[in-house]
């Protein structure tokens, strides 16, 4: 997982090691200022070297200090510069992951969870790393040179040394692997009760409609508990490693005052010696204290990157690397062989069996099933939104992975069920069909899709601003932006999958009226609920349950099936 | 794939970083939590006493071990060293009270913590579940959600390490302090000045770094936006083969994100070396005032008290530092907490209701007997000064000159007066906005009437206690919501006390019984985020199972077909016939089929009612609705 995250550095490496090396030298400095306070009572002291002495010392241990700011400071500087730029790099590498994701691929994660891995997660291993080029050399670098400068200042308080470190280190060893499970485990009982506020929310109205506010507090309350019950868990085997560090560092004082107390009577040691060891026991105290802190961070932050690994090693399931660059869409024919296709590409839950259509160019074809007959399934495999199980599916005459998705998806437009507006001007939003269309053009367009009247009739026409997600617009004219959008784009093929079933039928009829007569040699595929929809196309598919039970035109229709039929009657008691 | 953290919401820009309004009053909300521990409390501060003390104290005494039982000994033949074992054990003694001392506090707070954020928690959701359907509206998910996440977490930080570490560092600084001042009150003034130069430094960094994070926290907000836009839309970023503009765009704003973070962040986290070297300054400068000290011929200060002195010098800064990188946590935290609070503080919904609803029997003389089974007679109870009196519930509902609006402007209803006798169905057509579901909104009293009355048997609506009043009447909304749990418990939702058999003949009812048993386990199959593992028909299936459990003398069906195809519709058409039979309904539907048989029409635009009566009434009339039905009307 590190080794994945650590492409990300990338540019911004250097900066990760001027990091490293400024902290490392900081470190050095201010482990020397003690050593160097050794020498003003040994020498300036003790030996009577007198005032100039001191003062000299003093200086050069000032000058160390303001160096070891300075260190600090662009240590500071760096880590900084190189943990955003990971951060950035790492958000890009993210996002440009998700938009090369195949619908599959996106169905796999929810939105709200890929947002999350964008956002906090992406914070999360930010700071983590930070702190790893910061911290995690810091505190180490500290350990190691501190205790250095203690055996050279006592060589023979170093035993002291031999004794807690190994102590120390099997420590934090075993209570960082005992802890580890227990915070994950902490963490997960953390999503479950989100998940429970979440839906909540999302349900408040269906919960004060049924009037059980008393019982989602009792089942909160429930999960709340599980999660303090792992909390307590958790933190209980962390709050250890305080008491445990300073026991054996103050064991440490102890043994220094009497082994060093002993060896200066003897004559072998030094006052300022002793002085200047007791001050390096206090920093690889502080340093083992950080490296603990550090290991908590990096537990939680551990999660966050997880998460962010799958995502970027999802497999993307479509590409078109094998495809014809040269290949365009020459004609709008469709051909189904024998497709058969599976969400979860299991044979034995198969969404679609053995379709088999011919569509040719410039038909329009109708598809009515009921919900769950998988109409949108079958027409979202031809601008090959996900890949057939069996069988094949062509287009123009190809089969559609031999296209580059570019050059299939431009000739083949889709207005989804589910459709979305950006915020920006209605215009910004039209011109995602064909950035250089001529301002004439996309009021010609807008004009077939019935959008060009109600446009006009705002205040700012146009230009006028949508939020996000086309809030300000009804639901009717959102579909038919959606629709002036597709064609702008010119296709051989237009696809809609129920996309006026919040326009009025008398419009819906114009809409299909101007696609026959304006986009002459379109060929348009329309999934609708409403028969009268359909009524006037050259062919209906009849879908039920995944397979296609009958094709014919209404009139034929209407006479040999049974499911057509049905459908037909029971909507004529509404729409006589 | 981890779905869990689908509940986590964007932290939208993160919590951190954000200032309290009134810190103080936020601290002392928060300690009225805390004090609920008030023994533990204690318990806490002693532990941190004992353990603060026990390092001033250990340092201390380096002054006599070093002057008293070391420099005396140099040199001499078999020194007397029990003079320094004696203070050697005493010094452990000390330290090991210092250890123990630390372990209990710590220990203890985390009982504190966790049990404050628990309460914290369950006092946030229980008012949640009171507060009134505005305040929903006028606050995001996302928002609400980053309280129990975001705001709790920092909270957590704050409790398990701030609040233990402030009170640390108070007892230390002032230990040291103290413990300085006996030692040498000349190097207590150079520790002074160290201070005073440390609070300017900090003042300065907050100051700078302040300016730098509004512009990080705007650019954070926008790049979130744009993900958060660009993620929703994905399938139209690739229907379009917009990728790569998209991507472009994204580059553009990740850049300036990062520009703006660097140099915010360098501000914040240069604070911590700068202050951890003028630790070090201060250790050096000591060194030279005592050395120089020492010096002279009648020197104010001994070797082995300058030994304290400097180890002191570090306790000194030590807490400072930790003080000043806690504080924009502490800060953060306490912003949290305010926001914790504004939702615990926020108005509930008020219920001023006292007619209660119960179940019924017939007595001998046909007279109306309260009783515990369910008999499916149900009266409203009036208590009349004391007096019991039963009132058969019989779903008689009027709207008397209803005007109302959501936000005190725009008014949303005008002078709406309508009525349904018991076992009517009413229907209401309109498009969007023309306040169909305002009405229905209205009646179980998710919202107030601001003008005229709703009337509920003849009992003004306001008197009816309003979770009564919410089980006399089931609702079928339009965006149906299913739980975490399985199907069965699901349409149990109705009614908590049904058995499995009622559940099931509910969901025959509504025609779910179908598709149910052909779910992997069928009425136990478990249901997870809303029920994403079902389409919008079969979830609109299991709402009217849901209702249908529930039984409830009315019913309100907010575009409960509106998903299910119309063939399916026709197959549970007997059903739903079934469930309305001797029930008032009120209907909404965007199909005109569904609404044909209904006993009067309402046709809403505006607010207002513009024609009302029954399928052919309205057909004669040729008005609206007449043209809605002949599709010249768009709807929606």
């Amino acid at each position: 997982m590190i080794k994945k995250l650590w492409r990300y550095t990338k540019g911004y490496r250097v900066r990760a090691a001027l990091a490293t090396l400024f902290v490392m030298a900081e470190v050095v400095l201010e482990v020397y200022i003690p050593y160097v306070m050794k020498d003003i009572i040994n020498v300036g002291i003790k030996g009577n070297a007198g005032v100039a002495y001191i003062l000299g010392k003093g200086a050069l241990m000032l000058g160390l200090a303001l160096t070891s700011l300075t260190c600090g400071a662009l240590c500071a500087r760096c880590a900084v510069v190189s943990s955003t730029g990971f951060a950035k790099n790492l958000r890009q590498g993210l996002f440009f992951k998700v938009q090369d994701f195949s619908f599959a691929n996106t169905d796999k994660f929810s939105t709200a969870s890929l947002i999350t891995r964008l956002t906090t997660d992406v914070t999360n291993v930010q700071q983590a790393y930070m702190m790893g080029i910061r911290t995690l050399v810091r505190a180490p670098m500290m350990l190691i040179c501190a205790t250095f400068m203690a055996v050279k200042v006592g060589p023979q308080l170093s035993g002291v040394f031999a004794f807690a470190i190994p102590i120390l280190g099997i420590t934090i060893g075993v209570l960082g692997a005992a802890a580890f499970p227990k915070f994950q485990r902490m963490l997960k009982k953390y999503d479950g009760m989100n998940a429970r506020v979440q839906e909540n929310l999302t349900a408040i109205r269906t919960v004060k409609a049924f009037v059980r506010s008393d019982y989602e507090s009792e089942r909160f309350c429930g999960a709340s508990s599980d999660v303090r019950r792992a909390q307590v868990a958790a933190e209980r085997l962390i709050v250890l490693n305080g008491p445990i560090a300073q026991l054996v560092l103050y064991s440490c004082m102890i043994a220094t005052c009497w082994i060093g107390g002993g060896a200066i009577i003897a004559g072998t040691m030094q006052e300022g010696d002793l002085m200047s060891f007791i001050s390096y026991i206090a920093q690889v105290l502080s340093s083992i204290m950080m490296i603990m802190m550090i290991f908590i961070n990096l537990v939680l932050s551990k999660a966050s990157a997880t998460r962010i690994t799958e995502v970027l090693d999802e497999k993307i399931d479509i590409t078109d690397e094998k495809a014809n660059k040269e290949l365009k869409v020459s004609e709008g024919s469709i051909e189904f062989e024998n497709v058969s296709f599976s969400y979860s590409r299991d044979p034995n839950n198969l969404t679609l069996k053995n379709i088999n259509l011919s569509i040719k160019p410039g038909e329009t074809v109708g598809i009515i099933g009921g919900t769950g007959s998988a109409k949108t399934s079958l027409v979202q495999l031809i601008p090959r939104l996900y890949d057939v199980y069996g069988g094949r599916v062509l287009v123009g005459g190809h089969d559609v992975r031999e296209y580059t998705l570019d050059n299939l998806r431009d000739s083949v437009a889709m207005v989804l069920q589910k459709n979305v507006l950006f915020s920006g001007s209605i215009m910004d939003n039209l011109k995602w069909g064909d950035a250089d269309a001529s301002d004439e053009e996309i009021k010609r367009m807008c004009e077939a899709a019935q959008a060009d009247g109600f446009i006009t009739s705002f205040p700012n026409g146009y230009d006028t601003q949508l939020g996000q997600g086309g809030v300000n617009i009804s639901g009717g004219q959102k579909q038919r932006l959606c629709i002036a959008r597709a064609l702008i784009k010119k296709p051989k093929v237009i696809i809609l999958d129920d996309s006026t079933s919040a326009v009025d039928t008398a419009t819906d009829a114009k809409i299909r009226d101007a696609l026959r007569n304006r986009l002459k040699g379109t060929t348009t595929i329309i999934i609708a609920q409403r028969i009268a929809s359909v009524i006037d196309a050259d062919k209906i598919v009849v879908l039920e349950n995944g397979q296609i039970d009958a094709v014919g035109t209404h009139e034929e229709l209407i006479e040999t099936n049974e499911i057509y039929r049905e459908v037909y009657t029971s909507q004529q008691k509404g729409d006589e | 794939m981890a779905k869990n953290e689908t509940a986590r919401e964007i932290g939208r820009g993160g919590s951190k970083f954000r200032r309290p309004k009134n810190a103080g009053a936020a601290i002392a909300r928060v300690f009225k939590y805390v004090s609920e521990y008030k023994v533990r409390m204690v318990l806490v501060i002693i532990g941190i006493i004992v353990s603060a003390a026990a390092n001033i104290a250990g340092t201390y005494l380096l002054t006599p071990i070093i002057n008293n039982y070391i420099i005396p000994l140099i040199g001499k033949q078999n020194p007397d060293l029990s003079g320094l074992v004696r203070i050697l054990v005493l010094m452990g003694g000390i330290y090991l009270a210092g250890v123990i001392g630390m372990y209990m506090y710590q220990r203890i707070m985390v009982t504190v913590s966790t049990g404050t954020l628990l309460r914290l928690r369950e006092d946030m959701f229980k008012h949640m579940q009171k507060l009134p359907l505005k305040y929903f509206d006028a606050h995001t998910h996302g928002e609400i959600m980053s309280r129990y996440t975001n705001d709790i977490d920092a909270m957590r930080e704050m409790l398990s390490q701030g609040v233990p570490q402030l009170i640390n560092s108070v007892i230390r600084v002032t230990g040291v302090f103290i413990m300085m001042i006996v030692l040498s009150p000349l190097l207590t003034l150079l520790a002074l000045a160290m201070l005073g130069i440390m609070f300017l430094v900090v003042k300065l960094l907050m100051k700078k770094s302040s300016v730098f994070y509004k512009r990080r926290q705007k650019m954070l907000g926008e790049a979130n936006g744009y993900i958060e836009e660009m993620i929703e839309g994905q399938k139209v970023v690739k229907v379009f083969c917009h990728e790569d503009a998209v991507k472009e765009r994204f580059d553009n704003i990740n850049s300036r994100l990062c520009a703006a973070m660097a140099s915010a962040d360098t501000w914040a986290s240069i604070l911590m070396p700068i202050m951890n070297n003028l630790g070090h300054f201060h250790y050096a400068a000591t060194a030279v005032v005592g050395g120089v000290m020492l010096t002279a011929a009648n020197p104010a200060i001994s070797i082995g008290s300058l030994a304290s002195f400097l180890q002191y010098t570090r306790n000194f800064s030590m807490p400072i530092t930790q003080l000043s990188q806690q504080f924009n946590s502490a800060m953060s935290a306490l912003a949290g907490a305010e926001r914790i609070f504004e939702l615990i503080d926020a108005e509930c919904e008020v219920d001023e209701g006292s007619v209660t609803l119960t179940n019924v029997r017939r007595g001998d003389n046909g007279e109306l007997v309260e009783t515990a089974e369910r008999t499916g007679l149900w009266a409203w109870n009036m208590q009349e000064g004391g007096n019991v009196r039963l009132k058969e519930l019989k779903g008689d509902v009027r709207l008397e000159n209803v005007t109302f609006s959501y936000d005190g402007e725009k008014k949303v209803l005008k002078n709406v007066s309508l009525y349904a006798r018991p076992g009517q169905k009413i229907a209401f057509v309109g498009s969007t906005g023309a306040g169909k579901t305002t009405v229905t909104n209205l009646l179980n009293r998710f919202y107030d009437v601001q003008e005229g009355e709703i009337t509920y048997d003849g009992i003004p609506v306001k008197q009816i206690k309003k979770a009564d009043l919410r089980r006399s009447l089931a609702m079928v909304l339009q965006d149906t919501h299913l739980f975490t749990g399985t199907v069965m418990e699901n349409i149990r939702y109705g009614r908590l006390d049904a058995t499995d058999e009622e559940v099931i003949a509910a969901a025959k009812l509504a025609n779910a019984d179908f598709f149910i048993t052909h779910l992997p386990q069928g009425y136990n199959t478990l249901l997870t985020s809303d029920g994403a593992n079902l389409s919008q028909g079969q979830r609109q299936l299991l709402a009217i199972a849901r209702a249908a459990v529930a039984d409830p003398p009315v019913l309100i069906l907010d575009e409960a077909t509106s998903s299910i195809d119309t063939r399916t519709e026709a197959l549970i058409e007997k059903g739903m016939d079934g469930l309305m039979a001797g029930r008032t309904v009120f209907v909404i539907a965007h199909r005109l089929s569904t609404v044909r048989n209904a006993n009067a029409i309402m046709v809403l635009e505006n607010g207002e009612i513009i024609e009302r009566g029954d399928h052919d009434e309205l057909l004669r009339h040729r008005g609206k609705y007449y043209q809605l039905y002949m599709g010249m009307f768009e709807l929606s």
